[in-house]
């Protein structure tokens, strides 16, 4: 596994190394010269080649993650700062965010229901809603928003500074040092914000659905453990897991390869967080698509 | 005691911009070198692939059995642990304060008690002028200090092979020359092999045993310091007066129409200095460096292929290290009348040597 560092000089998409440029001679066939042992000056710019080229990093990067979770010694005390750093910057935000998501969705819910007449079934539709797709989400947003900007930005002026090459001459790994203990707080954070939000978003739903749309308590608690089971809450602590660790690794990721100087960092940071927005949600529909095929629903 | 560090056919390129190429060279053991060229020729990039932080495309650097370039990641991390690198900009971990990231290396690598840590750290930074400002973060102290305290950090293992990048820029010319005697002292006492990037005519008139150059993509020359002291090479000799004249440009280099252009034009002589003047002696009190014994070896034995200039100015300079080898031993066996340094040789010329 090379460090992710020596992608700095070729790991963008490179579109400006046009086929004319470096060797003077006929570019196609110089990949069938006599030496076959010497590797072309210039490779040839397919299509998509420089995004292949990064998703294969990020994917390397992922899988150097998970090895060197399990190597000692663990930065106990690292994990500890990232943990409470990332979980000071989101709880605030998701707790205000989750009481307004959750009333959305128990009024939306609660007036389609009532279009349909099947009132009593509120409060298990918007319980569900909420805790499958609404929480993850919310958390998504915080930690690819709150967190993975701040990991992405401390990763990179880190970088630019080389105060990650200075760590590799001393010969600590950066992955195992600064990324690993990032991520795991990362997950952490996730996975109890998520129940966090799940808590508070339900809590919400229910104040508007009893107060606001003159549900009965009885009917919202009965439909709920009706309609609602044990594997919803995995599968929503699952995707907040995984949430929190893609969030993560890209983070680091763009953080540990910014383009030039300081500019490069903004960059990065900005990258970071559309990157992480798109392979959540898309990540989101596999799991949820998955998840309603694998798991029965409850009483059918 | 040092390692041999031996470079062969390193070529470097950053997309298709060709960096050098086929640089081939010897760090002998425990002996000093330093690295001249000019800027932006990459010798901050040769430093880097040397360690394995930047991976050349083709070539291989040998250190104790270990390929820097090609060998597995694991063996390459365990063979950092040889080297002490200062960087260009001392790289200190901006969250640290000095104390912290000059014991850093410590905690990482050894299971010295915290006392113990204490004691070398401030050990290093007396040694490099530190004391009493531990307690600041990197952003709080001046460049040339930064440098300093880079220094400290590189070398608080004790490295056997250590990389300095441009030591003396941002210091002073008599931090300067502290800082040279500094890493003369350290080569005494640790043996370590070194190897120094800088511009400065002083460091590398007084300092090295060894002396190269990079320029236009290509060593110039690696060798004993006389045979590029004495070089007729064009862009060494304009490098080491600091002309306009030559092959150096202000840009990376000259087209051929500048230098028609030049021709006509008044000279510009640089400025006259005598470089050969004798290398730096460990401070009294400190052990002989080892490496000049082994260095008198390796360089009688290759005369025959030098040229006459650079045969001459071995043979003075090997004849008048000799002379106060037996001085020395004299002084040593007498008492010593005066404790100063009479041969503190102060470089004439100061001006104009930082690039
Ligand atoms: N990561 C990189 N990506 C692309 N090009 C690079 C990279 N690092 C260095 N270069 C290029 O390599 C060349 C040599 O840079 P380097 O920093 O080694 O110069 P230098 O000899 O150390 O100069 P100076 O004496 O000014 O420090 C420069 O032209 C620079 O643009
Ligand atoms: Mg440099």
């Amino acid at each position: 596994m090379t460090g992710p560092a020596e992608e700095k000089p070729d790991g963008g998409p490179a579109p400006e190394n046009g086929p004319t440029s470096g060797r003077p001679g006929p570019g196609p066939t110089a990949e069938g010269d006599a030496d076959g042992s010497r590797p072309p000056a210039v490779e040839q710019p397919l299509p998509g080649l420089g995004w292949l080229r990064q998703t294969g990093a990020l994917f390397a990067l992922a899988v150097a993650v998970l090895r060197a979770v399990f190597k000692r010694p663990f930065q106990f005390r690292e994990f500890v700062e990232q943990f409470w750093f990332i979980a000071s910057v989101t709880i605030l935000p998701a707790a205000l965010v989750s009481i307004p998501f959750g009333a959305v969705i128990a009024l939306q819910v609660g007036s389609l229901a009532s279009q349909i007449s099947a009132q009593s079934f509120t409060g298990g539709a918007s319980v569900l809603v909420n805790i499958q797709q609404a929480s993850p989400l919310i958390v998504a947003l915080l930690i690819a928003g709150a967190a993975g900007s701040a990991i992405c930005a401390d990763l990179g002026s880190r970088t630019i500074r080389e105060e990650l090459d200075a760590m590799e001459v001393m010969g600590v790994s950066p992955i195992q040092r600064l990324v690993v203990p990032r991520v795991l707080a990362t997950i952490c954070v996730a996975v109890l914000l998520n129940g966090m939000v799940s808590v508070v978003g339900t809590l919400g739903g229910y104040f508007f659905n009893v107060v606001m749309q003159d549900g009965t308590p009885g009917a919202y608690i009965a439909s709920f453990s009706a309609l609602a089971q044990l594997p919803d809450l995995y599968i929503s602590e699952i995707k907040a897991a995984l949430f929190g660790f893609i969030a993560g690794v890209v983070a680091a990721y763009r953080g540990l390869n910014p383009r030039g100087g300081p500019k490069g960092v903004g960059d990065a940071v900005n990258q970071s967080v559309v990157i992480t927005f798109l392979l959540l949600f898309f990540v989101n529909l596999v799991l949820t698509g998955i998840y309603l095929q694998l798991v029965p629903p409850k009483g059918a | 005691m040092g390692i041999e560090v031996s470079v062969e056919g390193l070529t470097k390129s950053f997309g298709s911009k060709n960096i050098w190429q086929d640089v081939s060279l010897t760090l002998p053991t425990g002996e000093v070198s330093v690295m001249l060229g000019p800027s932006g020729t990459g010798k901050t990039v040769f430093l880097k692939s040397m360690i394995g932080l930047i991976k050349p495309e083709s070539g291989r650097v040998l250190v104790d059995g270990v390929d820097m370039v090609n060998s597995p990641e694991r063996d390459v991390y365990e063979a950092r642990k040889l080297f002490g690198l200062m960087f260009q900009d001392g790289a200190l971990f901006g969250s640290m304060n000095l104390f912290d990231n000059i014991a850093f290396p410590l905690r990482e690598h050894t299971r010295k008690k915290e006392s113990e840590i204490r004691r070398v750290v401030m050990e290093r930074l007396e040694m490099v002028g530190l004391v009493g400002d531990e307690g600041k973060l990197p952003g709080e102290i001046s460049g040339g200090m930064r440098k300093r305290a880079g220094l400290a950090r590189a070398l608080v293992l004790d490295p056997q092979i250590v990389l300095c990048d441009e030591p003396d820029s941002g210091l002073d010319p008599v931090r300067t020359s502290f800082l040279s005697q500094l890493l003369i002292d350290l080569n005494a006492q640790i043996d370590a092999t070194m190897l120094i990037v800088t511009h400065n005519l002083d460091i590398a008139a007084t300092v090295p045993d060894n002396m190269g150059m990079l320029f236009r993509r290509n060593l110039v020359t690696f060798g004993p310091r006389e045979v590029l002291l004495t070089s007729e090479e064009p862009v060494v000799a304009q490098f080491l007066s600091g002309s306009k004249k030559g092959p150096i440009g202000m840009s990376e280099e000259k087209d051929a129409a500048a230098l028609a252009a030049e021709r006509g034009r008044a000279d510009d002589p640089g400025i006259e200095r005598n470089l050969l003047v004798p290398q730096l002696e460990p401070s009294p009190g400190l052990p002989e460096r080892s490496a000049v014994r082994r260095r008198r070896h390796r360089v009688e034995g290759m005369l025959d292929s030098l040229t006459p200039a650079a045969r001459s100015a071995i043979r003075s300079s090997l004849a008048a290290r000799s002379e106060t080898a037996t001085v020395a031993a004299q002084a040593a066996s007498s008492p010593p009348v005066n404790a100063g340094r009479a041969d503190d040789p102060a470089p004439t010329e100061q001006a104009g040597s930082d690039g």
